[in-house]
């Protein structure tokens, strides 16, 4: 390896150095941060540092610096720990400072005793974050992230695995990754139609399918299987307690981060619970926790490995193939933007090319599609969100599996998508709303627990009639309180508390929706595929690679942008909306204006314009009075056919 | 008798001078270490403690005289007569000797006091320093005669000397508190308190710790510091005053002293390692309790060859089982006798900040508390509390056998006071007003604010800017949210007046009806949000329900119970079936709920102020219906309310324009800029939650008279007319309103500006939902009987008209009923529709003029 050096595979020594140099005052917590900000910096640095996302956490070197791409799922509360602390040795009375930072066990050596007592303990504080991968993360983004990581910072870390055993597991991770896709489908349609125990039901599977193909990432002795608490059914990949050192206030629960820090899998740490366990006969202070607490919250190291964080960031999203941060004044993100504006509209007329082939020869609809998958929550006005665009396609062919091969297609432009089968035994048996679990103290996940920008795509076709229990009404009642104010109100059994959200949500249905939306539009296919799977799938395979990748920075960038209007077309907005109501004030409502300038936002923005102008103005109005034609022309058919 | 172990922070801090221990001590370590250094040595040579009472020589006069110390602190001057480590060492002298001799305290025994921590100090780590701490030796000869407690700069003797003189003298007549019940405000309150404990029998003296300070800055510094100290000083102190005046009382155990709310109440946020080992108070919510832990203090043995008893602590939760008999030297032969064994009771409980504490978009924290004693099940998850405790970490250890420690403490507080802060509610009106504290700068914001002359618009404006215009809406809602006054006339048998405003908002779909109660939910801060369509009149009250576990029955509470001295906010009001409505009835006026079911029979406290949204029947609002004919709702319920809006879509140039620039504008301007135009959502409920508690307005004799004026003119509009337009309803509302308005304004008195306002905001509510839409003259009774007087004059009228129609026809005593209706219809010159004429001829029925059988209509 080339210009990777200690700091990479043994960061603890880098530290160490530094504190030892720096011992007394306190400053060395800042220079630690200061030296791994540097450099990570560096060309590509971040690159070099595997990726626990990726990289199975027992090829990974204890002890070395990773990285992670997470969601913070549940935060504990925070910890004691010692930050520096003194050894003796019994035998010579020679004291030795270490320091406990990035560490979960004070470490002494064998003739060394911990001085617990020593007037040098300094305490401190850290705290413990619950971390899973981004819920419904696609296939690609893993991929991608894969590829683009050099092949030496996977293998190298760790060196107790002979070299053959590393490139057998190399391809099948490259097998997995090549069919995540599909795997993941099976998972979820079946444990959707199973919908109740989500865990129990896909665990076995999961376990199965990682036997066979190698990997050992659960141990299938650890019985009952622990619930790794992954919002989504069907998730796999590694859970982690993160341990923050800094601003931890700053982050919040459901905040998607990238973390770079030491991994501890340390043997020790199950050991203690076994150990605990064992003893907690003969210790009644040790046994105040439940068995579930201990469960959740010391979990084996192999299975949720600890991350003591050097540097944390928040992500603005999980594309890749972006620039990880769009706000700074780098000349290389600039260039990026710049360039890939230049060529925007031709990607614009594709991917409307290739959603209207989707959409099964609709323009207007893919029109309407592209708007929403830019969409997003830029602010909140008290309780009013603002820029949510719910998008109902009702008309929807209902056999043929339509909805199906359109969450695909959906799968693969977006960074992170979930798609919910809307049917009486998931709503009454699946758990949307995060609650607490007090006997364990943690935040037990649901489906909506999810990070920000997160498609979710409900299909309404396969709902049939029939009877929803209280959970299942309650379950409706928080899909709605999703789409109309995009909170969750998470259930903490004695009060409830609201977590706002941004996710964008599609609804195909074949009517119109029971949810509420923000516009309804109904596809005109003009096409009907005899064999809707060749249909799509062709159509998928059409597209070059890098035309798909340009359709995914095109999504990601444009959410990102700013937007603004000036006097003069807010004058003429003015204007038109008074005629309008002039001319006919039944036509058109307040919340019809709210719509096209919903419209208009999107519009402007999916051409790259910041800015409103006249014209997007009046194609908006046009888009929405094709639209509500249509829907008008709908409701006729539907008169007449009764 | 501290346990440097669960100090760590404090090793280092404030006690830098631990850092380099004194060799006199030094000296005297080593046989403590060796005891506990190796766990199985037999703890044989030490003497239990309550049983053999050292030499009198203890008493504390000798002590004072000597050490100015408490005995139990000085095992050095008898040493290995007593354990060091024995949390039984632990107590008042005076009890350890079996009562001081000058005090009656002889034969009442000390209770030991776990939550001090006693039993956890005698880590193994502490070793060497444990001896240190616990010796109160002159450490310090350097500063005279002054003794203090090592690692800390507590003087014992004068530490319990200011105790006692703060319990002998302070006085506060001012403060009040609601356990303050029978006592005299200007005698010292603690002297009162302890004549209570001889009276009552309850050995627990709680101490308000802001008394203490103002008494005695000092020694409340001493205090939160060195809790461990200086309680065991006060019971000392609180023991001998109590023996002293009440030598024969006879008390369950001695005195202890609970001091509470320990500087201000601390959010379990901000706790850090700098609170370790001090004395705090935090307030939050129990979430989970575990069941009674008896916690072995000392095991009894006995040889099962020669009967030898021997009593070993517990040390670290392990017993030391002593493997040989001292007394016949036979090894194994020692059996533990759990009968003579002592144990006290401990629980885990655990404690989750508030939701009110919590940033948004974090989870909430959690802490464990362990409660001892008597202080066991005094709390049930779920209840709010404030507990006073000693906050501690605890290094976990990886293996005995091990010597590598986990570097991460478990935390917890050892509880001494729990204060419920919801126990409150069950007596007392207003008990918002102890929940919401203000800092003084906050409430001379508010005051500022309420100078204002245009605070009422303000507010108003403040009040969901997102919604456009609707002014005479929000400030409806705005005096909705402040309340009337109570009035309370149960001496005279009318039970309370009720005090809270009822809104109704109708109108056309899409005028962010359900925004604007959003907001109000998300407002107030015991609101409740339901839709008519998705709540039972179940779900609005109470309902019971048997627990599976217990199989007990358990009365669950409702949206309506839920919301008392809050706001109820119902969407789609229309859409309520008939029966959940009909609770509202009851709710509305009477601002109670009884329930009668399985067994249960009770009526609860639903002081709710509702706002309901009603979308019309026909989906579009009707301009030439009435608005019951547009929603809908008896008007038994619709006369319930104080104010009834139609939100309209206003179809208006000027409007338009306005709304237009108004929605531009949300979708490009940033978030912050947003927030500068308006007035702070937290600046809004602080000063409705101000104003709900201590502002409480009456009504002035100026503004009696216009109450009066304005109601004969109602009702003097309406009868020129041959109608009545106004009811004692309507003038409670007027004064309902007027008494809000005063509110906004923080007066205490109703004047006429406030009426004039009431007036206003009522007529203008009047205007919009009892027009006569055929006449366009307000007309209350459309509200109060569900139809316009014009529109009775006109049914009476064409009753006549049809009943001279047919005594024109001459004799024929039946009709065809078709040919009827046309004949009426050839007659009247305005349309005539079927109801109209069905309803004509019922009337005429009930004259008896008349009877309908199937097509056919027959005289009588």
């Amino acid at each position: 390896m080339p210009c990777v050096g200690d700091w990479l595979n043994s960061p603890l020594s880098i530290v160490q150095g530094i504190f030892a140099q720096n011992a007394p005052n306190s400053d060395w917590e800042k220079k630690v941060t200061e030296y791994f900000k540097e450099k990570l910096k560096e060309n590509n640095a971040t690159n070099w540092v595997p990726s626990l996302n990726d990289v199975p956490v027992h090829y990974l070197k204890p002890n070395s610096l990773v990285k992670f791409r997470c969601m913070v799922q549940d935060m504990f509360d925070p910890e004691f720990y010692m930050g520096v602390y003194e050894t003796v040795d019994p035998n010579t009375n020679a004291r030795v400072l270490h320091f406990g930072k990035y560490r979960d066990v004070a470490e002494c050596g064998p003739q060394q005793e911990i001085d617990l007592n020593s007037s040098q303990t300094v305490t401190s504080e850290r705290q413990t974050f619950y971390c899973v991968p981004v819920p419904g993360e696609s296939a690609w983004v893993k991929e991608i992230s894969f590829l683009t990581e050099p092949v030496q910072a996977r293998v190298s870390p760790s060196t107790s695995y002979t070299p053959s055993r590393h490139k057998r597991s190399y391809e099948e991770d490259e097998d997995m990754d090549l069919h995540p896709s599909k795997q993941k489908e099976q998972h979820m349609s079946k444990s959707c139609c199973c919908g109740g125990d989500i865990h129990g039901c896909v665990e076995p599977k999961r376990l199965e399918t990682e036997a066979s193909a190698g990997h050992h990432v659960i141990s299938p002795n650890c019985s009952p299987p622990l619930d790794l608490n992954f919002p989504l059914p069907g998730e796999k990949g590694p859970a982690c307690r993160v341990k923050v050192y800094e601003s931890w206030e700053s982050f919040k629960v459901n905040d998607v981060l990238e973390v770079f820090g030491v991994l501890s899998v340390d043997p020790v740490l199950s050991i203690v619970n076994s150990e605990e366990r064992d003893s907690s006969s003969l210790d009644p202070m040790e046994c105040m926790d439940t068995a579930e607490e201990q469960r959740v919250h010391s979990p084996p190291a192999s299975l949720v490995p600890r991350i003591h964080v050097i540097l944390a960031q928040k992500l603005q999203h999980i594309n890749p193939l972006l620039p990880a941060c769009l706000n700074e004044e780098e000349s290389k993100t600039c260039e990026f933007v710049s360039n890939f504006m230049s060529e925007l509209s031709p990607v614009r007329a594709e991917l409307l090319g290739f959603l209207t082939h989707a959409l099964l020869g609709d323009s207007l609809a893919a029109e309407y599609l592209i708007l929403h998958l830019i969409s997003t929550v830029y602010g909140r006005r008290d309780v009013l969100p603002l820029g949510k665009f719910t998008v109902n396609l009702s008309g929807c062919p209902r056999s043929s599996a339509f909805t199906e091969h359109l969450y695909r297609l959906i799968q693969q432009l977006v960074p992170a998508s979930y798609h919910l089968r809307m049917s009486i035994e998931s709503m009454n048996h699946s758990r949307f709303i995060p609650h607490k679990d007090y006997a364990a103290n943690r935040l037990v996940s649901g489906l909506l627990q999810l990070a920000s920008n997160t498609s979710l795509v409900i299909d309404e076709t396969q709902l049939e009639q029939g009877q929803l229990d209280t959970a299942g009404v309650h379950n409706v009642t928080a899909l709605g309180n999703l789409i109309t104010w995009q909170k969750v109100d998470y259930d903490f059994n004695y009060h409830r508390m609201e977590f706002p959200c941004n996710i964008n949500v599609l609804i195909t249905s074949e009517g119109r929706s029971l949810l509420p939306s923000d516009c309804q539009v109904h596809l005109q296919p003009q096409i009907i595929p005899p064999n809707m799977e060749e249909y799509m799938s062709s159509l998928l395979t059409a597209v070059l690679p890098s035309v798909l990748n340009k359709f995914r920075i095109y999504l990601s960038l444009l959410r990102l942008l700013d937007y603004s209007i000036s006097d003069e077309v807010t004058k003429a907005v003015e204007e038109d909306f008074v005629e309008m109501r002039k001319n006919n004030p039944e036509s058109v409502t307040a919340d019809d204006l709210h719509k096209m300038l919903l419209v208009a936002r999107f519009l402007s923005l999916s051409a790259g314009q910041t800015t409103l102008s006249r014209e997007r103005w009046l194609r908006a109005k046009q888009l929405e009075a094709l639209r509500k034609a249509r829907l008008q022309q709908q409701q006729c058919v539907n008169g007449n056919e009764l | 008798m501290s346990s440097p172990a669960s100090t760590p922070s404090r090793r280092r801090g404030k006690r830098g001078r631990g850092s380099n221990p004194p060799t006199p001590q030094d000296a005297r370590s080593p046989p403590s270490q060796k005891r506990r250094t190796d766990d199985s040595t037999s703890t044989g040579d030490l003497q239990p403690m309550p049983t053999s009472p050292p030499a009198d020589a203890q008493s504390p006069g000798a002590a004072d005289a000597l050490f100015s110390s408490p005995p139990q602190f000085r095992h050095s001057a008898i040493p290995l007569d007593f354990d060091i480590s024995s949390p039984l060492t632990y107590g008042t002298p005076s009890s350890r000797v079996e009562g001081t001799p000058r005090s009656g305290a002889r034969g009442t025994p000390v209770r030991q006091r776990p939550d001090l921590g006693s039993v956890r100090k005698a880590r193994q780590v502490d070793l060497h320093s444990d001896g240190m701490a616990e010796d109160i030796v002159a450490t310090e000869q350097s500063l005279g005669q002054k003794l203090v407690i090592w690692g800390t700069d507590v003087n014992v003797a004068s530490c319990k000397e200011k105790f006692q003189r703060f319990l002998q003298r302070f006085i506060d007549p001012l403060d009040k508190e609601d356990e303050d019940i029978g006592l005299d405000l200007n005698e010292p309150r603690y002297m009162q308190r302890l004549q209570e404990i001889n009276m009552i029998g309850e050995p627990f003296l709680n101490v308000n710790c802001d008394h203490l300070r103002s008494f005695d800055e000092n020694l409340y510094r001493q205090l939160i510091c060195y809790p461990q100290e200086v309680i065991p000083t006060f019971d000392m102190a609180a023991n001998e005053i109590f023996f002293d005046r009440y030598p024969d009382s006879i008390l369950e155990h001695q005195i202890q002293v609970r001091p509470y709310n320990a500087l201000k109440t601390r959010n379990m946020r901000n706790l850090n390692p700098e609170d370790i080992d001090q004395l705090i108070t935090i307030s939050g919510m129990v979430i989970r309790s575990s069941q009674l832990i008896p916690e072995m203090q000392e095991a009894f043995f006995r040889c099962q060859v020669c009967a030898f008893t021997t009593r070993v602590e517990i040390d670290r939760g392990r017993i030391a089982e002593p493997t040989v008999c001292k007394n016949c030297n036979t090894t194994h032969s020692m059996a533990l006798i759990h009968n003579r064994s002592m144990f006290s009771d401990k629980q885990m409980i655990k404690l989750q900040e508030s939701p009110e504490d919590m940033p948004a978009g974090q989870t909430p924290h959690t802490v464990a508390l362990y409660a001892h004693n008597d202080l066991v099940d005094k709390v049930q998850p779920g209840d709010r509390v404030n507990v006073t405790g000693i906050y501690r970490a605890v290094p976990i250890r990886i293996n005995p056998r091990v010597s590598s420690v986990k570097s991460v403490y478990r935390t917890h507080i050892d509880v001494i006071h729990y204060r419920k802060t919801d126990s409150k509610r069950l007596h007392g009106v207003d008990e918002e007003t102890e929940q919401k504290r203000f800092t003084e700068e906050r409430v001379e914001l508010l005051k500022e604010l309420s100078k204002k002359a245009d605070i009422y618009e303000r507010l108003a404006l403040a009040l969901a800017p997102s919604i456009y215009e609707h002014e005479d809406i929000k400030k409806g809602i705005l005096l909705q949210l402040f309340g009337g006054s109570r009035k309370d006339f149960t001496h005279t048998g009318r039970g309370n007046f009720r005090a809270e405003i009822n809104i109704l908002l109708c109108g056309d779909p899409g005028t962010s009806k359900s925004q604007l109660l959003q907001y109000v939910y998300n407002l107030v801060p015991r609101g409740q949000y339901t839709s008519g369509k998705g709540s039972s009149a179940v779900g609005l009250t109470a309902y019971v329900m048997k627990d599976p576990e217990t199989r007990q029955l358990v009365l669950q509470t409702g949206a309506l119970v839920l919301s008392d001295n809050g706001i109820c906010c119902i969407d789609e009001f229309d859409k309520m079936n008939e029966s959940t409505r009909s609770v509202l009835h009851e709710v509305m006026e009477q601002q109670t709920l009884s329930i009668a079911k399985a067994g249960i029979i009770c009526q609860l406290n639903a002081r709710t102020s509702i706002l309901a949204a009603a979308n019309p029947i026909e989906s579009q609002w009707n301009p030439k219906k009435t608005t019951i004919e547009n929603i809908q709702l008896p008007h038994t319920l619709l006369s319930r309310f104080d104010l009834i809006f139609l939100m309209l879509d206003p179809r208006d140039e000027a409007y338009d324009r306005r709304l237009a620039r108004h929605l531009v504008s949300l979708y490009y301007q940033s978030e912050e800029k947003m927030e500068e135009e308006y007035m702070d959502m937290a600046v809004l409920r602080d000063y409705i939650a101000y104003a709900r508690s201590y502002v409480n307005p009456r009504l002035g004799e100026e503004a009696g008279q216009a109450l009066i004026e304005a109601y004969v003119d109602m009702r003097k509009i309406g009868s020129g007319r041959g109608m009545v337009s106004a009811y004692p309803r309507q003038l409670e509302s007027l004064i309902r309103l007027a008494e809000a308005h005063a509110k906004v304004r923080f007066s205490d008195k109703v004047e006429t500006i406030d009426v004039e306002e009431a007036k206003r905001l009522h007529r203008e509510a009047l205007k919009q939902s009892a027009t006569d839409p055929k006449t366009g003259i307000v007309d209350i009774s459309i509200l109060t009987t569900g139809m316009s007087a014009t529109a009775r004059k006109r049914k009476e009228e064409l009753a006549q008209a049809l009943r001279k129609l047919i005594q024109s026809k001459g004799k024929s005593p039946s009709l065809k009923y078709q040919q009827l209706l046309d004949d009426l219809r050839a007659q009247s010159d305005t349309a005539v529709t079927k109801e109209m004429f069905e309803e004509a001829l019922r009337a005429l029925a009930d004259e008896d003029f008349l009877t309908v059988t199937g097509k056919t209509v027959r005289l009588l």
